[in-house]
């Protein structure tokens, strides 16, 4: 089954990282990243800017809307995902464990619904 | 073979072999509802075919064939909703499965039930549902829940079971403990239903279950105190109703008591006081089956050793308060240290829905009527009377009144 990892974390954590902790935690990412290609299962990730440079469009209401900012505001937010292939939820389970976000932050699983229908 | 007979056996095996059947069938899709739909196409086969036909060598294979087949079907047909009028091809249907593999499936969707996962409030009434074939409407009894609600929850976690794809496996021994709690408890609950209200199939069902999760889990204290639990309760079977009419513990005659099965349990519970940590309180099930064997003790003392039992009630209100052990430790109190020292613990007593709670009534009735206060009493046993539920405690609170009646005239 293919799971999508949304990983979620506020923002403000991040304001006072010094250079050194961006390279730690480049380093500490990419070695998640070797570890689930290593085991076969990688298949895609994003690391993405802050929510608040984000930018929203809808139709929903029968006009176009765009919209400066995230879709919600909240404390913590998207930041990026892992999207990988294992068996079941107690493998994506043991992954989510293992992705560094989960020391600081949280890790949302959410199976695909493209094989259920 | 009659309508009816066919009807009842069907209604035998549906209750015997529910939770071996679901697990069978979601085993491997994951899909507990499409597995249910199945399983209750394959019970309608079987009324119709069974009157005309007889009951197959192995109704449970022959369902089990049934619901796979008509499943298949349904996924052939893909939306169309088209249900077969025969069961022709079905009627010699005979399964290959070992009776091993079924325990093991079923034992698999009580871990799936119990999958850190899905909510926590839902485990134990999902496992009511699927593996005991309990139905929604009992189950919110029990919790005192809604039936509404309490269906639209099981339909909600049965869903993520398929679509977040836990898997149906037995998990990894560390795992054990976390998900072993609410095995216990559904485990637990299956019984008491039960032995109010069934007719003992499900009570053997779940003190089998209780037997295997002690052998899976030798150092589980709780898997252990639970078996010796329902073995006690198991033991007296024969010895609870007398003639229509409940018999209270202490006054059942021991000489219907399962002797063996009580010095099993014995030996299980001692096996548990070993396992656990030391220094440690016991926790809820090993308390309660201590409780069960000071009771069982009097077939060997001759009495009841009502201080050792106050003193168990009161780490059980430590370990896991709850209205039934509160009135319980009142009960025990009254007998240990007098009448009136029972009707102070009584008025202690905090808990929403203690009003409604039959227990309470008949207790603090018993109480009222050792003090003399006869009118009062026969109040109290009344407002029980109203609230029983089950035939043979209410036969029980019955003849209590009677008593009461020849003694104010």
């Amino acid at each position: 089954m293919r799971y999508t990892f949304l990983l979620y974390s506020d923002p403000a954590m991040s304001a006072d990282m010094t250079p050194e902790d961006w390279v730690e935690s480049k380093r500490v990412f990419g070695d998640y990243i070797a570890a689930l290609q290593e085991a076969g299962v990688f298949i895609d990730t994003d690391w993405l800017h802050p929510a608040d440079t984000a930018t929203t469009i809808t139709l929903a209401g029968g006009e176009k809307r765009v919209q400066d900012g995230p879709f919600a505001e909240t404390k913590e937010t998207l930041g990026g995902f892992f999207a990988i292939e294992v068996k079941d939820l107690d493998e994506a389970l043991k992954w989510a464990e293992r992705c560094p976000v989960v020391h600081y932050g949280k890790v949302e699983i959410r199976a695909s619904a493209m094989d259920s229908v | 073979m009659s309508r009816d007979s066919a009807q009842a056996r069907a209604e035998d095996v549906a209750r015997a072999a529910y939770g071996k059947l679901i697990a069978m069938l979601a085993s491997r899709s994951g899909d507990i509802i499409a597995a249910e739909d199945a399983l209750a196409d394959a019970f309608l086969a079987a009324l119709r075919t069974w009157p005309e036909r007889g009951i197959p060598d192995k109704p449970e294979a022959w369902l089990l064939t049934v619901a796979r087949n008509r499943r298949t079907d349904q996924a052939r047909r893909d939306a169309r909703l088209v249900i077969t009028d025969e069961a022709n091809d079905m009627a010699d249907a005979q399964g290959t499965e070992p009776e091993e593999t079924q325990i093991d499936e079923r034992l698999k969707l009580l871990f799936v039930c119990a999958h850190p996962a899905i909510d926590a409030g839902i485990r134990t009434p999902l496992m009511l549902q699927t593996v005991l074939g309990l139905e929604a409407e009992q189950i919110a009894k029990a919790f005192l829940l809604k039936p509404t609600t309490m269906a639209q929850r099981l339909v909600r976690a049965k869903k993520k079971i398929k679509s977040a794809g836990i898997p149906f496996v037995m998990p990894e021994r560390e795992a054990y403990p976390d998900r072993m709690d609410a095995v216990l408890e559904a485990v637990y609950g299956a019984y008491a239903v039960d032995w109010l209200e069934g007719d003992g199939d499900l009570s053997h069902e779940a003190y089998f279950l209780s037997s295997i999760l002690a052998e899976l889990a030798p150092d589980n204290p709780e898997a252990l105190g639970l078996t010796a639990l329902i073995g006690f309760i198991e033991a007296r079977r024969d010895a609870r109703v007398d003639q229509g009419v409940l018999v209270p513990v202490p006054e059942q005659d021991t000489a219907f008591w399962d002797a063996r099965l009580i010095e099993r349990s014995v030996s299980i519970l001692t096996q548990a006081s070993l396992r656990r940590t030391p220094k440690r309180m016991p926790a809820r099930f090993q308390l309660e089956a201590a409780i069960q064997a000071v009771h069982a003790a009097r077939s060997v003392t001759g009495k009841t050793d009502w201080r050792a039992l106050s003193q168990l009630y009161h780490g059980l209100m430590h370990a896991y308060p709850s209205i039934g052990a509160a009135v319980g430790r009142a009960a025990v109190v009254a007998e240990d240290a007098g009448p009136s020292e029972g009707l102070k613990m009584l008025q202690l007593i905090a808990y929403d829905g203690l009003e409604s709670y039959q227990p309470f009534h008949a207790v603090r009735a018993q109480c009222l009527a050792e003090l003399g206060r006869v009118a009062e009493a026969a109040e109290a046993y009344a407002r029980a009377v109203s609230l029983c539920t089950d035939q043979p405690s209410r036969r029980w609170l019955e003849t209590k009144i009677a008593n009461l009646r020849k003694k104010m005239s």
